[in-house]
């Protein structure tokens, strides 16, 4: 065993020193994927919108003069491989961890604290990290769970002609710890809407529901469906809310169930009709920032990359690593050197505000309090073939988020 | 049979006890010994589990929940008794050892793949328990912080700390099941994996030793896992479902059943074998694809290289990495007259 282990470990001694030495000014960034893993259909599109805008931030002289490297470390959506990567990425010297998988944040959520790197958890993970004070290097920069529930609750009044009392709310939802952690908060929601609210727990994976739908559509008689479901299960939804005659047009879809895949593994845009997707980054390929990625890929006489094509993931890579990059170009401002730290990284953090993008990233508001930025969203419904925005950016009820953020303290 | 078949066994355990405790953490950076605490909580683990299957030959798929077990014990403990760590491990092994008992009374009755199924339930049921009792899990988010260990008013925190801390328990663990195997129970154990009639026969009470067998396997598993929250600093019932069940099984599989460097090698090659793959592939990849192919090839490249390479060393010795190792042993041995 000492042999095999000597061999080993000699082995990735040498393989660690093989990788080139990084200039001085190179800012680092680590990066959790999962392209093989549990979740693997969001990171084989996420990423590469990270890499992309990296890319082009780098062909373009990159944060006042300092290249950025982000190093992907693929986690197959298990914890001990992100341990590992987490601490290969210290080891590099990232200053700022883009986390992946709500397990994940977790179990870094003392690590980060104690080595104060900044790690982001964007759209998913503890919602009660949205609190700065208590969590200080934990940045979701999108909405939590907590405003996404609150969010759908306030499109679903919207779309009800205004008033919820006495309406039938139901909230499907995946059987797990994030699954359930909105409820509390659509709880207190429905008492002071009037509205009643029931909740459909789907035992995972998640890829059975049809108990559920027929009681929700033709028991319960819902007007309105939330549903918050992840990997397979969103399109398993849809296809069995449309097998019973639910209209689609009266169901919204949490953020990792609002992705093309979801649609067309559903049985396509023509099945999916109506379907309504909660998004934290512009949906879509007409954005200015995509523009010059594509102009990038053709100046190096390139394709531009066929994941562009899966914009909801794709546009959530690139508004990752905008936030990320802004983060630093904060930092950098004060520190021109650009021997930045992950104290700096966290200050850029805090220091975003109306950077959006041409659209792309929702107009957030980050500070020492609130590293959500606001809780905002989109919706965007399945319209002839495509997301078709439906309405602006906007968050709801952030009193109740509020209240809630204060409760999870004690 | 000794501990130390022969004298040169004496000193190779001394060499390696020296590398372990004062060479590595000398020169080795805090990434690698961060790599080997991983390898350190899997080899207890598989330890624990190669008790069960490798010497009393009973099956269980339910070895992550009770690592689960083990962990949501001591941090309840932690947090809410406020009481020191070894108290929490001991609870946490101890509550494992009880819920593995438990789960293990269908053995008294079935065999091979049915005691599997009825393992696996053991493992479904203890993961909704835990995922739906918020008395348990500590409210909706399933998961407990819990704070760093303390030994003698110091904090273990860092990942050299932490690499002293999880090492003894590797020493006490390795010795312990050393101990065990070659005492009267651990021969019970044996003849019940051997021929279970004979067994009893011969005197052996099945009922007690198959029972204890699951008591003892799982008390393994409940240290790990309170091995596994202490060093992560949180207790989340997504880190022990079903997959890291099967993840052990693996590693005792490759390493051998029924030996305890088996255990050791199958925990060393499982958790290593990942990162190894993707550093070399990562320094070599570059020569042969651009940079946006590297980084979706080296994932995938790895999930093939792993189960190829797990085949390829069962095909080459089907009794495990131990086998090989004892192989090339008794090669070295009567080197170079060999017959």
């Amino acid at each position: 065993m000492r042999r095999v282990l000597a061999i080993l470990i000699g082995l990735v001694l040498v393989a660690g020193q093989a990788g080139p030495v990084g200039a001085t000014h190179e800012i680092v960034i680590g990066l959790q994927c999962d392209r093989t893993g549990a979740t693997q259909t969001v990171g084989v599109n996420l990423c590469p919108g990270y890499h992309d805008y990296i890319k082009l931030v780098n062909s373009k002289g990159g944060v006042e003069g300092h290249k950025i490297k982000a190093i992907e470390i693929d986690h197959e959506y298990k914890v001990p491989q992100g341990m590992e990567s987490y601490e290969r990425h210290k080891k590099e010297g990232a200053v700022i961890i883009g986390v992946y998988g709500t397990p994940h944040i977790y179990a870094l959520a003392q690590k980060l604290t104690e080595d104060r790197i900044p790690g982001t958890s964007p759209g998913f993970g503890s919602a009660a990290a949205a609190d700065g004070q208590r969590y200080p290097y934990i940045f979701p920069i999108a909405a939590t769970y907590w405003s996404q529930g609150a969010a759908a609750v306030k499109f679903a009044k919207d779309q009800l002609g205004g008033n919820l009392k006495g309406k039938k709310i139901a909230y499907l939802f995946f059987d797990n710890p994030a699954g359930r952690e909105p409820i509390g908060v659509l709880e207190d929601i429905a008492e002071l809407e009037g509205f009643q609210l029931r909740t459909f727990a789907v035992p995972p994976p998640g890829v059975e529901m049809g108990a559920q739908v027929l009681d929700i559509a033709q028991r319960y008689r819902a007007d309105w469906v939330i549903t918050h479901l992840f990997g397979r299960s969103p399109s398993v939804s849809i296809k069995e809310l449309k097998r019973v005659g639910f209209p689609l047009r009266k169901v919204v879809g949490m953020v990792w169930g609002a992705a093309e895949a979801d649609v067309e593994a559903a049985g396509g845009w023509s099945v999916a009709e109506g379907y309504n997707a909660m998004q934290f980054a512009g949906v879509g390929s007409d954005y200015p920032v995509l523009n010059e990625i594509r102009a990038m890929y053709k100046k190096e006489g390139q394709e531009p990359p066929k994941q562009m094509s899966s914009t909801v993931y794709y546009n959530r890579g690139v508004l990752i690593a905008a936030l990320h990059v802004e983060a630093i170009r904060n930092a950098v401002k004060d520190k021109k050197s650009g021997n930045i730290t992950g104290e700096d990284a966290k200050k850029g953090f805090e220091k975003i505000s109306n950077f959006t993008l041409g659209g792309l990233v929702p107009p957030l508001k980050i500070t020492p309090t609130d590293h959500e930025g606001g809780g905002v969203v989109q919706i965007f419904s399945v319209k002839g073939g495509k997301f078709v925005k439906a309405t602006e950016w906007f968050s709801a009820y952030s009193d109740i988020v509020a209240k809630h953020i204060k409760e999870a303290k004690k | 049979m000794a501990l130390y078949p022969l004298p040169i066994a004496k000193w190779a355990v001394a060499g390696v006890a020296l590398v372990f405790f004062v060479v590595l953490p000398m020169v080795l950076h805090e990434y690698y010994l961060s790599i080997i605490n991983l390898v350190s909580i899997a080899c207890i683990g598989a330890l624990g589990l190669n008790i069960l299957v490798g010497y009393t030959g009973q099956i269980s798929v339910g070895h992550g929940a009770f690592m689960s077990v083990g962990a949501y014990t001591a941090a309840n403990f932690a947090v809410r008794l406020d009481a020191p760590w070894p108290v929490n491990m001991l609870a946490g092994g101890l509550m494992a050892a009880i819920v593995g008992a438990i789960v293990g009374i269908p053995s008294l009755r079935i065999k091979g793949l049915y005691l599997a199924i009825a393992t696996l339930a053991g493992q479904l049921i203890i993961e909704w328990t835990i995922n739906h009792v918020t008395f348990i899990s500590g409210g909706v988010q399933a998961s407990i912080e819990v704070p760093p260990p303390e030994l003698f008013g110091y904090r273990l925190a860092s990942q050299t700390q932490m690499y002293f801390f999880l090492l003894a328990f590797v020493v006490v663990a390795v010795v312990g099941t050393m101990n065990l195997v070659r005492s009267r129970i651990g021969r019970a154990f044996v003849a019940i994996r051997d021929q279970d009639i004979a067994a009893e026969i011969i005197g052996i009470n099945i009922f007690r030793y198959k029972l204890l067998a699951f008591a003892i396997s799982s008390f393994y598993a409940g240290v790990t896992g309170v091995l596994y929250t202490y060093y992560l600093g949180v207790a989340n019932y997504e880190q022990f479902q079903i997959n890291v069940s099967i993840d052990y099984l693996a590693m005792i599989i490759i390493g051998g059943l029924g030996s305890v460097l088996g255990s050791i090698f199958g925990a060393i090659f499982v958790t290593l074998l990942p990162i190894v793959i993707r550093l070399s592939m990562e320094s070599f990849g570059g020569y042969l694809f651009s940079d946006a192919a590297v980084r979706n090839i080296i994932p995938n490249m790895r999930l093939i290289l792993f189960g190829g390479l797990i085949i390829t060393f069962l095909i080459v010795e089907p009794e495990g990495l131990n086998r090989l190792w004892r192989n090339i042993r008794s090669y070295f041995r009567v080197w170079p007259f060999a017959y």
